[in-house]
This record gives structure tokens, sequence and C-alpha cells, in this order.
């Protein structure tokens, strides 16, 4: 596969996010256990993405799993530069575009070239907008066209993404769950953007609605050329739709490769978890649940030596504990591009041991 | 429009209530703008053989120590009220509603700024800050309506807040954002219209303490200089009559006060429907 996709279109190279914490040491702050001297602590810092590097090839989508509160709306706010970058680049098509400030980005001409559909329809939709002006706002800021060429450019929109036309004059608390991801849809394709992202698009839809929408994304997909960022929770959704998947936990990338390579060979003991946990219908095929236990380990200030995954992982070890693990290949011979952050990978023969 | 039309028509039907509200304040603004023609006598002309003679059919609402038709002078009044209701009250909007969303949209210095400027002018008594507003700069109308408009500022600047803040990271604020509108714009086309029916509200019911803000400061004597009618000053002017027994004099321009106040405030929630498309189905 990888070869097919020679030149990345978003290429992503070390991202970081820090947030401080809390407030800086004020005038009068003193250092501990003195009496005047002024304290010079540095402000606790939030690691929602840390070192993140990954390429996004032209037409390709990639999947982004991972629990609540890794970084995935961090690093998706990143990539559609609604945030500043802390550290990193981000190259569109070559051209670099991490540098450019977040509140100018908006007049940029990258701008409609990423175009991100939200997570829950409802609130991403202005209530004092119509479907039709909902949809037509990025046309009118980013591609200007005449009155009536808009118009003939929001009908076309709305029929490829299957909302009837007699529903433009609503307001979002006129239309159903389902009207509301397709006008979110037609929204975000409306400029004809390289790359989508996709914030959970189906989360807030109910099971019927989402196969429809999910059905309708991937063959946008195909019609309009575009690349797709997918972040899911539904792991089924991400290997029936992915290309590639990246697997997050607070803040670093832990697993990533060939979607059927991931979900066949787990080499991350949190992937493997994650995966362990899809529920299946039939009892006996079920993988052996394998839990985590305790919580997730504080992401305000972490160690950079402890792996991230350490007190939870099941099979830590003195190593985890000494060193980051760095994402590195696991050598096989059909998935080059398959690599892991852990000291200890589970390689395929190990994983059948354990089961 | 037409759409506009139906709904407006819609929220009448459906509201006894509202509908009386807007009667009312339809009848108010007509006094307002043709008062001068149709009240029967002048208001300013002095009759010494007609002096504090109780209301008639010659006089609706009798006439006052100097032999004035009350009914002429509050009728010409409403003009003057509901003329300095109204500017301070768009004052303050402009003001309050903007200083407010900027703070509740940006926070940072800008949501301190105002913050504790609010704060500051919430500390003071209202009506005695309005008085020494008035008193500092002069008895003017304009002053007046300066007056009356920053004592209301902060109850607009503390609601436009609240309500900003709670939207500045809404999805559709994003989405606004990645369709490439400026953060200018987006504060005054996607957030400003989401909180319009909220300061509707707020704008009927500071309708209503402008009304009674202008009339105290001329009852007190800040305000409208007699003897230009002004309901304040009507009202001042019989107060002093009751104990004698006219109760005429002060009874009718302190009902025209009330009546107006009463419209306004009955007109906010109505206001609030014909703004607010949620309630168009």
């Amino acid at each position: 596969m990888s070869d097919v996709f020679d030149k990345p279109l978003l290429d992503a190279q070390s991202l970081h996010k820090h947030f401080p914490v809390g407030k800086a040491p004020g005038p009068f702050a003193r250092a501990p256990n003195t009496w005047f001297g002024r304290a010079d602590r540095p402000v606790p810092k939030l690691h929602a993405v840390d070192d993140v590097t990954f390429t996004l090839a032209k037409g390709e989508t990639l999947g982004l799993v991972g629990e609540s509160g890794c970084g995935k709306s961090t690093l998706v706010r990143l990539l559609t530069r609604l945030l500043d970058l802390t550290d990193g680049s981000i190259r569109l098509d070559g051209a670099e575009i991490g540098h450019l400030p977040a509140r100018g980005f908006g007049s940029s001409s990258y701008r409609p070239r990423i175009q991100m559909v939200f997570q829950d329809a409802g609130d991403s939709l202005n209530p004092r907008f119509t479907a039709f002006a909902a949809i037509a706002d990025p046309i009118r800021r980013l591609k200007p066209l005449p009155r009536e060429q808009l118009w003939a450019r929001v009908e076309a929109l709305a029929t490829m993404c299957g909302l009837p036309l007699e529903l433009l004059g609503r307001f979002p608390h006129q239309l159903s769950g389902g009207q509301k991801a397709r006008v979110g849809i037609a929204r975000a394709i409306a400029v004809e953007p390289d790359l989508l992202i996709l914030d959970e698009p189906t989360a807030a839809l109910d099971v019927s609605v989402q196969v429809v929408i999910l059905q309708l994304l991937n063959d946008l997909k195909t019609r309009l050329g575009m690349s797709y960022l997918f972040v899911s929770h539904d792991l089924n959704v991400v290997r029936l739709l992915c290309d590639r998947v990246m697997v997050m936990y607070l803040g670093k990338i832990v697993e990533s490769g060939p979607a059927e390579e991931v979900f066949r060979n787990p080499s991350h003991p949190y992937t493997r978890a994650l995966l362990s946990a899809i529920p299946h219908f039939m009892p006996g095929q079920a993988a052996p649940r394998l839990r985590i236990a305790g919580e997730p380990r504080s992401p305000i200030d972490p160690s950079p030596k402890v792996c991230r995954f350490y007190g939870r992982c099941p099979q830590a070890r003195v190593a985890c504990e000494q060193s980051m693990p760095l994402l590195q290949g696991v050598g096989q011979e059909h998935s080059a591009d398959h690599s892991v952050a852990c000291h200890f990978p589970i390689t395929a023969n190990a994983a059948r041991e354990v089961a | 429009m037409k759409a506009t039309w139906k709904h407006i028509r819609y929220v009448l039907g459906e509201n006894p209530v509202t509908l009386f509200a807007f009667a009312l304040f339809g009848f108010i603004l007509l006094c307002a703008i043709f008062g001068p023609w149709l009240a029967p006598y002048d208001p300013l002309t002095t009759n010494a053989a007609q002096s504090l003679k109780p209301p008639s059919a010659r006089h609706w609402f009798g006439t006052d120590a100097l032999g004035r038709d009350i009914f002429s002078r509050v009728l010409v009044a409403t003009r003057l009220d509901l003329g300095i209701a109204f500017a301070s009250v768009i004052l303050t909007f402009a003001i309050g509603a903007l200083a407010g969303i900027a703070a509740g949209f940006f926070g940072g210095w800008v949501d301190r700024l105002v913050g504790r400027l609010a704060d500051t002018i919430m500390a003071f008594p209202l009506f005695v800050l309005a008085m020494g507003i008035v008193a500092a700069l002069g008895n003017s109308v304009g002053n007046i309506v300066l007056a009356t408009a920053i004592i209301n500022t902060p109850l607009y600047a503390r609601v436009a807040r609240a309500e900003a803040n709670i939207r500045r990271n809404a999805g559709f604020v994003e989405a606004a954002r990645l369709s490439g509108n400026s953060e200018v714009r987006i504060l005054l086309l996607q957030i400003l219209p989401n909180i319009l029916p909220i300061l509707m509200v707020q704008c009927s019911l500071t309708m209503g303490y402008a009304i009674l803000n202008a009339a105290g400061l001329s009852f007190i004597g800040l305000g409208i200089a007699p003897p230009t009618p002004e309901w304040g000053i009507l009202v001042a002017e019989g107060a002093a009559l009751m104990i004698s027994g006219e109760w005429w004099v002060a009874l009718f321009p302190g009902l025209a006060l009330m009546t107006a106040v009463f419209c306004f405030n009955l007109l906010g929630d109505g206001l609030r429907d014909i703004v607010d498309p949620r309630r168009r189905t």
C-alpha cells in the first residue's frame, strides 16, 4: 500500500502542545523555605500532545483511536490550525503551515484545504443560521461566488450529501440528528478540502443513522478525492474504513501501522487491551479480555524517562521506568511501517502463546 | 420577510398578554408621535381662572395650580419621556452589549477591564450615581440620557458577558473559524445573534427603569426644568397638593408613568418570542 502514496499530503513532525496549568507565581510569591527568595518555579504544564510524528498520504484514510483525554481532540485542533503549536512542524503538500498563528489562519490560502466534520453536529451548527446559511458560510468567506452560483453550489452540495433541498431553509432545531450531520458534512466539503478531519462524526448519532453517514463519507471520499483523518472510538468502524491506524495514549502515539496489520497483530499492550474490549457476537471468538487496571499517569509534567503506560501496563518491567520507549518498526516482512512504542512489543507468536 | 410577519402574527395570536402589551405600546407610541397635535389645550398656557379644577368634561384630568390642562401636559410629555428612555436604552445596549460580549468572548484583560468597570458602577447606589452625573455635567436632556445609560450598562454587560462566555467554545464558533471568519466577525455575526433574544428582554425591562429614572431625576429637580411637561415634574408638582386634597394633579401623570413601565415589562417576554427562531415551529 505505502508505495501508492509516495508524496505525503500532510507531514506532521514532532508536534507538541503543552497547556500551562494554574497560575504563574504572583509578584509576591516566595520560594519555599526562604524569606526573600523570589519564586521561580515554572508553571506546571499539561502535555496534551507530546512528540507526535506522522504522515498522511493523498487519498488515504488514517484512523486515530485512543481513550478520552488522550489528546485526540487537541491533536485534531492543532492540525486544523485552531490551536497554536508549542513546538513542531506541520507541512501541507510540502508547505510549512505549523508556524502560522491560529488567529490569522482564517485568512490564509491554506484554510480551505483543511476542513473538519465535528463530533456533535447539533453544537457545530449556529442555532440562528439556516442549513443554507451554514453551508454557504465557508463558500462566502473562502471561495466567494456570485449569488445565483452560490445557490446552485449549495443545492449541489446538499444533493451530494443526501440532504433534501426543502430542508435548506430550516434552522438546526428543525432538523433531525442525521440531517444535521449531513449539513455539517456539506459545509465541510463546500470548499473542496484536500484533507477532511472527521472528529467522531457518528458519535452523536444512533446506530441506524451511523451506517448511512459512514457510507456517505466513504462515497464522498472517492468522488472528491479527499484524504481523511478519522478520529473514532468505534474500532470496528476504524477497521472497516481506514487504510492505516494510529493509537494514541496520553499524548503519544503508541502504535501505528496498516489497519489490518494493527488489528491482527496488535503489538502494544494498550492496543491489545483496546482491541480485546471490542464486543464480539460469538462467545467463542472473542480474544481473552485483557483488562488494564489503575488510573492513567498524570499528563502534567510527565517524566520524560518513564513509559506513559507504566503503572497500567500488565507486562511492565524495570526498563519501562528507566527510559521512554520510542516508536520503532516491528520488523515483519509485510508490515514495514507497522511501528510501536514499547520496549517489549508483543510479537504475533507471543500473542498466540498468551491466548 | 413574509415568514417574519407570519411569525409575529403567530406569537401575538398565541399570547393575548403579549398582544395587549403590544397594543398598549402602540398606543403610547402614537401618543408620543401625535401628542402635541392631539392635545386639546396648549400645555404651557396658564389660566388663573381655571386653577386646580378637578377632572371634568372640559378638563379630563383636571387642571394644575396655574390652570394648565393636565391631560394635555401628560399627553405632550409622552414624547420627551419616551425619547429619553429610547435614547438611553439604545446607548446602553450599544455600550453594554458590545463590551459584555467582547469580555465574555475574548476573556483575559478585556474581561478583567469590563468586569472591574461594571463592578465599580454597581458599587454606587445607582440613582445617586445618576444624580451625581447630572449634577456634574449639567441639567440637559443629553446628560439625563447619558446618566440613565451609564447606570444601566453593567446589567447588560453582565448578561452579555455570561451568555457570550458559554458560547465561546461552542462547536459553531470553531466551525466558523474553519470557514475563515475573523474573530470580530464571529463575535458580531455568530455570537451576537444568539444573545440578542436575551438582551431584548433586558432591553424592555431597562426601558421601564429608564423611564422611572428620568422621571425620578426630574422629580427631585435634577432633570428637565419646568415648565416643560415631563411626567416626573408633573408628579412632583402634584405631590405637594396631595395633602390639600387636589389628588388629580399627581395621580394622572403617575398613572401614565406606571402604565408605560408596566407595558415595557410585559413586552419583554413577547419580544423574546419574536426574536428567537427556536420558537418558530
